[in-house]
């Protein structure tokens, strides 16, 4: 095959055996790779606990993964969620997507338990496992010292991942967070302290040629993109370039999401970042864009907040000083955890017991979540499982247990409905609806309305999983689509294919993951929005309205979403849908 | 959905592209959870196929208007006995459609496999076959029927530009048929008519931000009104207390309240990440010449006159697959210069090339793509600098056919 190795390892940690498995063809170009081809593994294990041996740790490439196809470094982990029940899913930056490709794995399956703490080496054919008790306990940036990756890719979790903390990150190549739905802790509770890559191999590629011209076509797209390659695009001045944005628009989550917009936001931005810290450009492997940004100045080497991790550690926790948000961002990534999910719970806490934060008592619990002292035992269950404890329920930000990232959909209906539909709870990346709602991409839709997005939210949520498991970066979508590619696909696969056949493919990945939540109990009950959102309004003017969003007009786009996805009216799939998008039936 | 539906059918008769009434009219089709048009049609039928085969939620359906449906029939003709799509050389052609695919048939299979591969299908063959009346093109969307409305009037707007200038070059270099000629005379009446004389837009200097935002929104409109633009391309700015006023990106200029990004001249603000990809070049040329407006259309004869190149110098020439990047000979229309570069920020991108140009002309065309006039006031120069720059344009392009046909 072209595109794909057509092997994956399977490795068990209870039986410390690894065997190859070969994938086939009509696997390959049904799941693709990365998320798609994680659920498809995942799928048997779907009715199973989270910490139950059987259930795999997924991590997959695409077929694009080492090529010269634009942001195809990625790849994709998958298992289920220990903070929300559901699927759980990440895509991992860096490097070592490309390592694994290069190492000849399409995937690697991990299953089981280890006794004691335990790394994967992968060094082309030769898989070993490896003792990690001598890492056992440290710090992300300390294993990644030690480990000493050099041009090898390096996922590893920290002490988060250890202590059970339920939204745990896993950092690859010491800058980037596979952050959500709390994949570190799916590693911990293997005992699996890091997996380690490098190869030498290359992507066997169809059609060189086309492949070079496809990628012009993509790369002219992203220079004529403002929201990347602009003089504020995420290339220039990083994700942060989007603070500005929110605030402007009046839906930056504010005090636990009580309001929409924050005072100081103008001096929190990513220009007053550029001036403290001079940031240099770093990206994932095979990326142009080089969104990721690194300090140059004050703690050089550190790496600058995302948007998200801005947002939500000043406005959302009631916070202002970028110093604070560098340190927390630092000290996240180092004990591998969430950040979103983290300040999230923060803010929940927050809310409940009266108490505004210092810097300095805000970087405690961050401590005290992660190596799980104090009132961090409790709170790194995360938002939704602390407030129920502590009898307000509605105090957690939350969508089906997952924490909010730092937009407001009282000031984006596609992001409101994104948020309540997504297969992995409160997700803006599923949908991306920020590309139409905000940044006008490919054309600008109303916000404040429901007309139209329960289609939009399905095409789109098939689109990101077609994105997802090729695999490429959501961001370059902003400027390219699937048409274009569509042609990189065929470039390096030989497989004549077009958007729609990549959106079919989509569409089957999508189904699976309602399936397999389905198996887990997830019904329409879940499908839905902390109830603030439709009771209090935002913070408007007298220009911008924020009222709270009408919840008839929500479960009416609701039902539509789910007569569009071939769902019951329950939010459940359907045997019939299943089968006519070739996706295996499971049920409770 | 029905809001947006007959909206985007009254902006292409508004626009010239399709009539109001009869065969002719624009469909346009949206889907949430059910299918609504904006009227009625024997060809609704068919197009409802195509919602079944496609994961879109919209499609515009267009008959083109004279003289587009002419300019397209004979294009498109012409595709099908080559590769099967038209090969437009202009600059939004080049970055956004590709290509422009046709299909001899009113059929379903045929427009749907072509839909699956590219934004846009014309369909052409036999005119009356099957009782279809050709052509037409089709475009989907998968967000709004917006899409289909840009995607259709950049059609129209990029095989206009390659009919002419096709056509000039196929005069210079002998390789013009009577077809083509007989295309062109019947297209000659629609060429005639004058632009009108430039509107009396708003004074400057302005006192007050909200003027600007006033000002802008006029000018957006008469730029539209008077076919200087097609869709939502072009863009404007101005520069006010320290700030850059400048259109967003994607915002249709005839739509500009709310659409207008202000961007701190100091750079304090990362807001304008929705501003115009243009943006860059806007606020490069104000820090260098020191104007207050700037105005970017796509008139079409300036794009074509910035293509036509002499065919032995062409064919001499390094870079003459790249003309809109590498360009090395510093060309003039009049007085006006014209220069290479891409939509953007890119190594080829025309912010690095149009500011040093504004140095010596407050017009300036960019390669097969459109017009950037400046202004030190308001928009009164600029806009009249652009209706001249068409102007002088298009009388060249008439007198050089004139004089080449004589000949």
């Amino acid at each position: 095959m072209y595109g794909w190795t057509g092997k994956i390892a399977r490795i068990d940690l209870t039986r410390r055996k690894i065997a190859v498995q070969t994938l086939s063809p009509d696997t390959c170009a049904r799941y693709l790779g990365g998320r798609g081809m994680g659920g498809f593994f995942l799928q048997p294990a779907a009715t199973l606990d989270w910490d139950h041996p059987d259930v795999p740790v997924c991590l997959f490439t695409g077929p694009l993964t080492a090529t010269a196809a634009p942001t195809s470094g990625r790849c994709h982990m998958v298992s289920i969620s220990p903070l929300t029940g559901l699927m759980a899913d990440a895509s991992l930056g860096g490097k070592i997507g490309v390592q694994l490709k290069r190492a000849g794995w399409d995937g690697i399956v991990i299953t089981g338990k280890s006794d004691t703490p335990v790394g994967i080496d992968i060094s082309d054919n030769d898989i070993t496992l490896v003792t990690a008790k001598n890492l056992w306990g440290m710090t992300t940036d300390a294993v990644h010292q030690h480990l000493n990756p050099k041009k090898a890719g390096l996922a590893c979790i920290g002490p988060a991942g250890e202590n059970r903390v339920r939204f745990a990150a896993v950092i690859t190549d010491r800058y980037h967070a596979a952050g959500r739905t709390g994949l570190g802790l799916c590693l911990g509770a293997k005992r699996l302290k890091y997996i380690l890559v490098s190869g030498t191999g290359r992507t066997r590629v169809k059609d060189p040629e086309q492949l070079k011209k496809a990628r012009q076509d993509i790369c002219r797209l992203t220079a004529a993109s403002p929201a990347l390659m602009g003089r504020y695009g995420f290339s220039r001045m990083g994700t942060g370039a989007m603070y500005d944005l929110m605030d402007n628009r009046h839906m930056m989550p504010t005090d636990n999401f009580s309001a929409t917009w924050f005072g100081p936001a103008k001096e929190l931005n990513a220009a007053a970042y550029a001036r403290a810290y001079s940031p240099k450009k770093h990206g994932c492997r095979g990326c142009h864009i080089l969104c990721k940004k690194i300090s140059t100045r004050t703690s050089a080497g550190t790496a600058m907040p995302e948007f998200e991790t801005m947002s939500h550690f000043t406005a959302l926790v009631g916070l202002q000083d970028i110093d604070l948000v560098t340190a927390a961002n630092q000290r996240c990534n180092s004990l591998g955890m969430d950040t979103i999910s983290a300040a999230v719970t923060l803010a929940c806490f927050r809310e409940i017991t009266q108490k505004d934060f210092t810097p300095a008592s805000l970087l405690a619990l961050l401590d005290d979540i992660a190596l799980d002292r104090g009132e961090g035992k409790s709170l790194k269950k995360g938002a939704a499982a602390y407030a129920g404890s502590m009898g307000q329920p509605d105090a957690a930000m939350a969508v089906k247990g997952l924490e909010l990232p730092a937009y407001d959909p009282r000031g984006a209906y596609g992001m409101a409905l994104g948020f309540a539909m997504s297969t992995r709870g409160g997700c803006h990346l599923r949908a991306y609806p920020i590309s139409h709602e905000i940044l006008r991409k490919p054309v600008a839709t109303d916000r404040f309305s429901f007309s139209g997005k329960a289609r939009i939210i399905k095409i789109a949520e098939d689109s990101n999983a077609v994105v997802d498991s090729l695999i490429a970066c959501k961001f370059i979508f902003f400027a390219a689509g699937l048409e274009e590619y569509a042609r990189v696909f065929s470039a390096v696969t030989g497989q004549d294919v077009t958007a729609q056949d990549l959106l079919a493919a989509g569409e089957r990945i999508y189904y699976n993951e309602r399936i397999i939540n389905s198996c887990r109990g997830f019904d329409a009950r879940h499908d839905d929005l902390p109830a603030r959102f439709f009771t209090q309004p935002g913070t408007g003017t007298s220009q911008i309205r924020v009222p709270p969003i009408d919840r008839a007009a929500f479960l009416q786009a609701k039902a539509a979403y789910y007569a569009v996805r071939g769902l019951t009216r329950n939010g459940l799939p359907t045997r019939t849908k299943a089968e006519q998008l070739g996706v295996p039936w499971k049920s409770l | 959905m029905e809001i947006l539906v007959k909206k985007y059918a009254q902006k292409l008769v508004d626009a010239g592209l399709a009539a109001p009434s009869g065969p002719g009219a624009p469909l346009v089709g949206g889907l949430d959870q059910t299918l609504v048009w904006n009227t009625t049609a024997p060809e609704i039928p068919m197009l409802e196929k195509i919602f079944q085969h496609l994961n879109i939620n919209s499609l515009v359906f267009l008959r083109p208007r004279f003289p587009y449906d002419l300019i397209i029939r004979f294009l498109a003709g012409r595709a099908l006995k080559s590769g099967g799509a038209i090969l437009p050389r202009d600059c939004e052609t080049r970055t956004f459609l590709h290509d422009l695919p046709v299909v001899d048939q009113w059929d379903i299979h045929a427009i749907v496999q072509a839909l699956k591969q590219r934004k846009i299908v014309i369909i052409q063959g036999n005119a009356r076959k099957n009782g279809f009346l050709a052509p037409a093109v089709i475009a989907p969307g998968t967000v709004s029927p917006e899409q289909g409305f840009v995607h259709i009037s950049s059609v129209c707007f990029a095989c206009f530009v390659a009919f002419f200038n096709n056509y000039l070059a196929g005069l210079k270099t002998g390789q013009h048929d009577p077809e083509m000629d007989l295309v062109f005379d019947q297209v000659l009446p629609f060429l005639q008519n004058g632009v009108p004389a430039s509107p009396d837009l708003m004074h400057g200097p302005f006192s007050r931000e909200i003027d600007v935002y006033t000002a802008m929104a006029q000018a957006g409109r008469k730029i539209v009104d008077y076919g200087l633009v097609d869709s939502y391309f072009g863009n404007l700015s101005c520069c006010w207390n320290n700030t850059l006023y400048i259109s967003q990106t994607g915002a249709s200029l005839d739509e500009l309240t709310g659409c207008i990004d202000p961007v701190p001249l100091d750079g304090s603000s990362t807001a304008g990440i929705t501003a115009s990809s243009e943006l860059t070049a806007h606020l490069e040329t104000v820090a260098r010449t020191g104007c207050r407006t700037i105005l970017h259309g796509h008139p079409r004869f300036c794009v074509i006159a910035s293509m036509d190149c002499d065919p032995a110098q062409k064919a001499a020439c390094a870079f003459s697959d790249k003309c809109h990047t590498h360009c090395p000979v510093p060309r003039h229309i009049g007085s006006v210069p014209i220069v290479p570069g891409e939509v953007g920020t890119g190594p080829f991108g025309l912010c690095n090339t149009l500011p040093r140009a504004c140095d010596t002309s407050n017009s300036v065309i960019v390669y097969g793509h459109g017009v950037f006039v400046t202004g030190k006031i308001d928009f009164t120069q600029a806009f009249s600098s652009l209706v001249a720059v068409e102007t002088l344009c298009k009388n060249r392009f008439l007198e050089q056919v004139r004089h080449l046909r004589h000949a």
